[in-house]
């Protein structure tokens, strides 16, 4: 196993760049907290960089990744089958979903719990049912037979009890492609998210958006 | 023998924060010892970071329980090394929340500042059950008044029933409301005959008024006026971007780290110690206390230091557990807790929520709905009257907070689109993501729960220690159907603004309101354990938070509470905190507790 922490798209230190800038330009206040003679009598400042008290400005995964390279080139496929580009954003491999699906299933809390082999096992039999199907590997398929695996499996109330496992990978993947795509920069404008900027006022909704909703 | 203090102020937040500072800028010498670790939020804050950036896109996590960039150090409904238990035949676990950190909780709160009115304050009057405070409403008004002002807080008068108007001037103006808050305000206004006013929040809107408020708050005092002046001079009004809950490096809005520990430190009258654990209060063969004894967390010494006075403001549990701690031949049950009241009536806030999607949102027009990050309005309880005639089967009220509309999306947003969208997948998903994104809205009730026999807490009979050798809390929880009810009319309520905006309910709908009420402790607003009263048998304290057993010990935290109004406590700690603090000066003035 590789003992390299991966870490995800989104590099955190160019996200802390930016946002010195726009706190830069926001703030005009001395740091008064910091003025000497005033020092409180604890320890150093600054996280301790536990777990329950991480560098919140230089954020690290502290746990080791666990899929393996050829478990991760598939999921690229399979992600960016499910989230695909389009002229309003890239698919979702460019923004890294899955290094956020590595990071996910390697994760040593209960929220993720089984979701390493689960996942593992979907990758797997979707392998087989590609070779079964098709005589290929997933990745080489056309897309017409990528869909009609995928289409099999895409709505677990809808799947043959046969596929109901492969129904829950398929819908697990999905989920976290989507909270890795839609957290980042790029999803958000995908959706028409304008926010996270500072403003110098805060205005009442535009005419168009009361309209909108027959408030106007 | 001369004491190294004049007074010692355990805990850093709302209440040890505001105590320190009024005691600092009257001159008095003060330490105040925190558990935690020290904690700068103008270095600290994460500003702007998008959730990508955090591990796991910034989901919440046992170590990080609300989220990975909430201000929290080492704090949550577990602590590592800090165990509790509840009692077997609790209606449910007791969840207890601390943050171990300078200025505790005020770091991550939710800002929400509402007054408690007139009825608050007398309830066993007004409906026979609990108890009256020892003071009125017309005895704290002024203290919130200067509360106001002094952190900042927007919002509106609007002379409604038990929610009081602050005087004129007080209050920053709110911010406009957002599209999904005015279609709520209208079908509340129309079809539910609920109001929906401007929300009070700890924000500032606009830059404080740094030459009008210290001279106001402060008079004939140029110490208290220089330190205010500069700090007020330093907090930027709000930009309108980026969760409150991580803190805020401008100082837009209220933490005791930002807004009352700087100032109270440039009077040079305050000593801050963290990372010292306070295990008991010391008192001399007199009863008088001297002072406490703390565990140093990086030496894991015992250490003693003596004060004249000891204020407990370590939050309404801890503060009951080192009470309850302090054992002598004087007070084998604890210090001040001749009573036995110590650590009984615990109150926690009635809550739940009720989530859904209003389908007339769908493709808004992109607009920025960030503003104050919290909400911008909310519903405070309509219901006074009815009660009054007998017409609901619950006896106190509710205020409702509520969230939706375009914010940033976080990790959760889009998680269960594939169930939603009947399994898209591909450019289906795309589309599905743009319509739905928006459409989501949430209601969260929040009540007053009224305190009884059966909710407190004690040392564990097990023995159990914490890792500084500290014995543990035990806690015990009964809801009574006041609450249960209320929780149920909540359910309801909810349903019906939902259903009435056009939207789909989302979440089940209890009916059984013992089935959808949070667990004791969930919403971090517990309350009493060391509650004030005029007499020395029923309660612990009087109405300066003064210990009838130890007149030089006070608890100004929210142990001190006698009821927890449906309004979020933090500012009412604050107000009856600063008027505490203004009695011992008026008191040390006069000689006492030499």
């Amino acid at each position: 196993m590789s003992s390299d922490h991966r870490k995800p798209a989104g590099s955190p230190r160019l996200a802390r760049r930016h946002v010195l800038k726009l706190i830069a330009a926001a703030a005009t206040a001395p740091v008064f907290w910091s003025a000497p003679g005033i020092a409180t009598m604890g320890t150093k400042r600054g996280p301790a960089g536990t777990p329950t008290d991480p560098d919140l400005l230089d954020p690290n995964i502290p746990w080791e990744l666990q899929l393996t390279e050829s478990e991760r080139l598939l999921l690229e496929t399979l992600c960016d089958i499910i989230i695909p580009a389009d002229e309003k954003s890239p698919a979702a491999s460019a923004i890294g979903a899955h290094d956020f699906i590595d990071e996910w299933v390697s994760a040593p809390y209960d929220t993720m719990a089984g979701d390493l082999a689960k996942i593992r096992n979907g990758l797997a039999w979707l392998e087989d049912e590609s070779a079964k199907r098709f005589g290929g590997e997933f990745a080489q398929l056309e897309p017409a037979q990528q869909a009609a695996i995928c289409d099999d499996i895409c709505h677990p109330p809808a799947a043959r009890p046969e596929h109901a496992e492969a129904a829950w990978f398929f819908d697990r993947v999905r989920m976290l492609t989507a909270m890795a795509f839609y957290t980042t920069r790029e999803g958000m404008n995908d959706v028409g998210y304008v926010g996270n900027v500072p403003l110098d006022r805060w205005d009442p909704p535009p005419d168009i958006a009361l309209r909108h909703v027959g408030l106007k | 023998m001369k004491d190294d203090y004049d007074v010692i102020v355990v805990g850093s937040g709302a209440a040890g924060g505001m105590t320190a500072f009024i005691l600092a800028v009257h001159g008095v010498k003060v330490l105040m010892l925190e558990a935690g670790r020290d904690y700068d939020p103008v270095t600290e804050t994460p500003m702007f970071q998008l959730p990508a950036d955090a591990p796991l896109r910034g989901i919440s996590t046992p170590d990080k329980p609300f989220g990975f960039f909430d201000a929290t150090v080492d704090g949550g409904w577990t602590v590592p090394g800090e165990p509790y238990a509840t009692a077997e035949d609790a209606d449910d676990d007791f969840m207890w929340w601390r943050s171990r950190m300078l200025g505790g909780r005020t770091n991550h709160w939710g800002r929400i500042s509402l007054r408690m009115g007139p009825y608050d304050y007398k309830p066993y009057s007004r409906d026979g059950l609990g108890f009256d405070w020892p003071m009125t409403y017309e005895d704290m008004a002024p203290w919130y008044d200067k509360t106001e002002a002094l952190i900042g807080v927007f919002g509106s008068n609007e002379g409604l029933e038990n929610t009081p108007n602050s005087s004129p001037g007080v209050l920053m103006p709110p911010p406009a409301p957002r599209v999904h808050e005015l279609m709520t305000q209208k079908v509340c206004h129309d079809e539910l005959n609920i109001p929906t006013i401007p929300s009070h929040l700890a924000i500032l809107t606009e830059k404080q008024d740094h030459e009008k408020w210290p001279k106001q708050l402060f008079p004939n005092n140029p110490l208290a006026q220089k330190v205010l002046r500069q700090s007020m001079m330093e907090r930027a009004a709000c930009f309108w971007a980026t969760p409150c809950g991580r803190g805020c490096s401008i100082k837009a809005n209220f933490q005791s780290t930002t807004v009352l520990l700087p100032p109270a430190l440039a009077t040079g009258n305050l000593t801050i110690r963290t990372d010292a654990m306070v295990r008991e209060v010391t008192t001399d063969a007199k009863g008088k206390a001297t002072g406490v004894h703390y565990i140093d967390k990086r030496t894991r010494k015992d250490e003693h230091v003596s004060a004249k006075l000891v204020v407990l403001a370590a939050s309404a549990c801890e503060t009951a557990r080192i009470m309850l701690n302090s054992k002598s031949t004087l007070f084998p049950e604890g210090i001040g807790n001749g009573s036995g009241k110590v650590g009984k009536y615990l109150m926690d806030t009635v809550g739940t929520w009720v989530s859904g999607r209003i389908p007339a949102l769908e493709n808004m027009p992109p607009h920025n709905q960030d503003g104050a990050s919290g909400m911008h309005l909310y519903m405070p309880w309509w219901g006074y009257q009815q009660q009054e005639k007998g017409q609901l089967d619950f006896a106190r009220g509710y205020h409702i907070e509520f969230g939706g509309g375009r914010g940033m999306p976080g990790a959760w947003t889009f998680a269960g689109l594939g169930g939603q969208s009947g399994g898209a997948y591909g450019q289906r998903f795309k589309e599905e993501a743009r319509r739905h994104y928006g459409t989501g809205i949430g209601f969260g009730g929040r009540g007053e729960m009224i305190p009884n026999e059966d909710c407190y807490c004690e040392i564990d009979p097990s023995g159990a220690v914490d890792e500084y050798g500290i014995p543990t809390l035990k806690f015990h929880w009964k809801w009574s159907e006041h609450e249960t009810n209320q929780c149920r009319h909540m359910q309801h309520t909810f349903r019906d603004i939902i259903e009435g905006m056009g939207g789909e309910v989302h979440t089940e709908i209890y009916d059984d309101g013992a089935k959808a009420i949070a667990k004791p402790g969930e919403i971090i607003h517990e309350v009493g354990g060391a509650i004030m009263g005029d007499d020395p048998d029923r309660s612990v304290v009087n109405e300066y938070c003064q210990s009838h057993e130890v007149p030089n010990l006070f608890v100004t935290d929210g142990a001190c509470f006698v009821s927890n109004a449906d309004k979020n406590p933090t500012l009412s700690i604050m107000a009856i905190a600063w008027r505490a603090s203004d009695y011992i000066v008026g008191q040390m003035n006069k000689g006492a507790f030499t």
